[in-house]
C-alpha cells in the first residue's frame, strides 16, 4: 500500500489527530524497537518490556489530543514509556532510581589503558607504546555473526546508563539532543556516557580480533 | 597551547565526532591526527565500532501486539 511518510511533528500530530492510520503505523514501526530496548532496562523480562511498550502506545492514543507540544512528539512518547517502565520495574522490585543510574565514579579515569602509552620516563611520553593493531577488513568482519555477538555482549556488560545512551545513539541512530531530552540528562553528561561506552566496546572488539588472529595463526602453524 | 598527545587524543575523539571541540582544540586534534598513525588507526576503529553498533539487531513488536495497537488506534478515532 503506497503511503507518504510524515515529515515533521506538526504534520504527524495533525494526521494522528485526524485518525490517519498510516501515520500511526509509521511511528509504531519506527519507534517500537528502541522503546522495547529502553523498557527492558527497567523491567525483569522481555515480555514485561513488550507490555510496557503496548501500554505506552495506548497512553499515546488516549493522550494525543491533549499533547501540548512543549517537547517533540518523540520525547513525549519516550518519557511516557520511561514513566510506565519505571513504575512497573518498581512493582517488580527491579527498578533502580534514575538518579542512581547517573555516572558518579563512572565518569572518572581514562578510557584507554594508560599502559598503552609511554610513561614520562620514555622518549615520547603519552604517545602509543605500540600502535593499536589493525583490524581485519572491517566492512567484511562487521558482517560476521560472531563479531555481532561480541558487540552485543560488550553492550550488555556496560553500566546501565552507558548502555542506554549507546543503544539510543548508535544502535538506533537517535540524535544527541533528543537523547538528552528523553533521558533528562545534560549534553555534557550524555557525551561522557557515550564516549566511555564506545571506548569500552572498541576495546572488546580489539580483544575479539586479537583472539581471532591468534586462533587463525595457530591453525596455520599446524602441520 | 601545547601539542596534543595520544593520551589526550583518545579522550577527545567523541568530542570531535560530536563537533564539541572549540576551534583551538579542534586544530590541535587535527594537527595530532595528521602526524600520528596510532591515533589515525584509533579514530578509524572508533568509527568502525559505531558502524558495528549500527548493525546490531533491533527488536520489533510481535505481529499480534502490532495488530491490536492498530485496532486500538482505529477504534479511538
Amino acid at each position: 500500500m503506497p503511503r507518504t511518510d510524515p515529515v515533521d511533528d506538526a504534520e504527524l500530530l495533525a494526521r494522528l489527530r485526524a485518525g490517519d492510520e498510516a501515520a500511526f503505523e509509521f511511528l509504531l514501526d519506527l519507534w517500537s524497537g528502541a522503546m522495547l530496548r529502553l523498557a527492558r532496562e527497567f523491567v525483569s523480562t522481555a515480555d514485561s518490556a513488550a507490555e510496557v511498550v503496548q501500554e505506552t502506545w495506548l497512553a499515546v492514543i488516549a493522550g494525543i489530543d491533549k499533547f501540548e507540544g512543549r517537547s517533540s512528539l518523540k520525547t513525549w512518547v519516550f518519557r511516557i514509556l520511561i514513566n510506565i517502565a519505571k513504575r512497573r520495574g518498581l512493582a517488580e522490585h527491579r527498578s533502580v532510581p534514575f538518579s542512581e543510574m547517573l555516572p558518579v565514579g563512572d565518569a572518572a579515569g581514562p578510557t584507554v589503558d594508560p599502559a598503552r602509552f609511554q610513561s614520562p620516563a620514555e622518549p615520547f611520553p603519552h604517545h602509543w607504546r605500540d600502535l593499536p593493531s589493525p583490524w581485519p577488513s572491517p566492512e567484511q568482519a562487521l558482517l560476521d555473526g560472531e563479531l555481532r555477538g561480541c558487540v552485543a555482549a560488550a553492550v550488555q556488560a556496560l553500566p546501565r546508563m552507558q548502555r542506554i545512551v549507546i543503544s539510543l545513539r548508535d544502535v538506533h541512530g537517535y540524535g544527541a539532543d533528543e537523547v538528552c531530552s528523553m533521558l533528562e540528562i545534560s549534553s555534557a553528561n550524555q557525551r561522557v556516557l557515550l564516549h566511555r561506552a564506545r571506548a569500552f566496546v572498541r576495546g572488546r572488539i580489539e580483544e575479539y580480533f586479537a583472539a581471532v588472529g591468534v586462533r587463525s595463526r595457530g591453525k596455520e602453524e599446524l602441520p | 597551547m601545547a601539542e596534543m598527545d595520544c593520551g589526550e587524543f583518545v579522550e577527545a575523539v567523541t568530542d570531535h565526532l560530536e563537533s564539541n571541540l572549540d576551534e583551538a582544540n579542534e586544530r590541535r586534534f587535527a594537527d595530532h591526527l595528521r602526524s600520528c598513525d596510532g591515533c589515525d588507526r584509533y579514530i578509524g576503529q572508533m568509527r568502525d565500532t559505531i558502524l558495528a553498533l549500527r548493525q546490531q539487531p533491533r527488536a520489533s513488536l510481535s505481529g499480534d501486539a502490532r495488530k491490536s495497537l492498530l485496532a486500538s488506534f482505529r477504534s479511538s478515532r
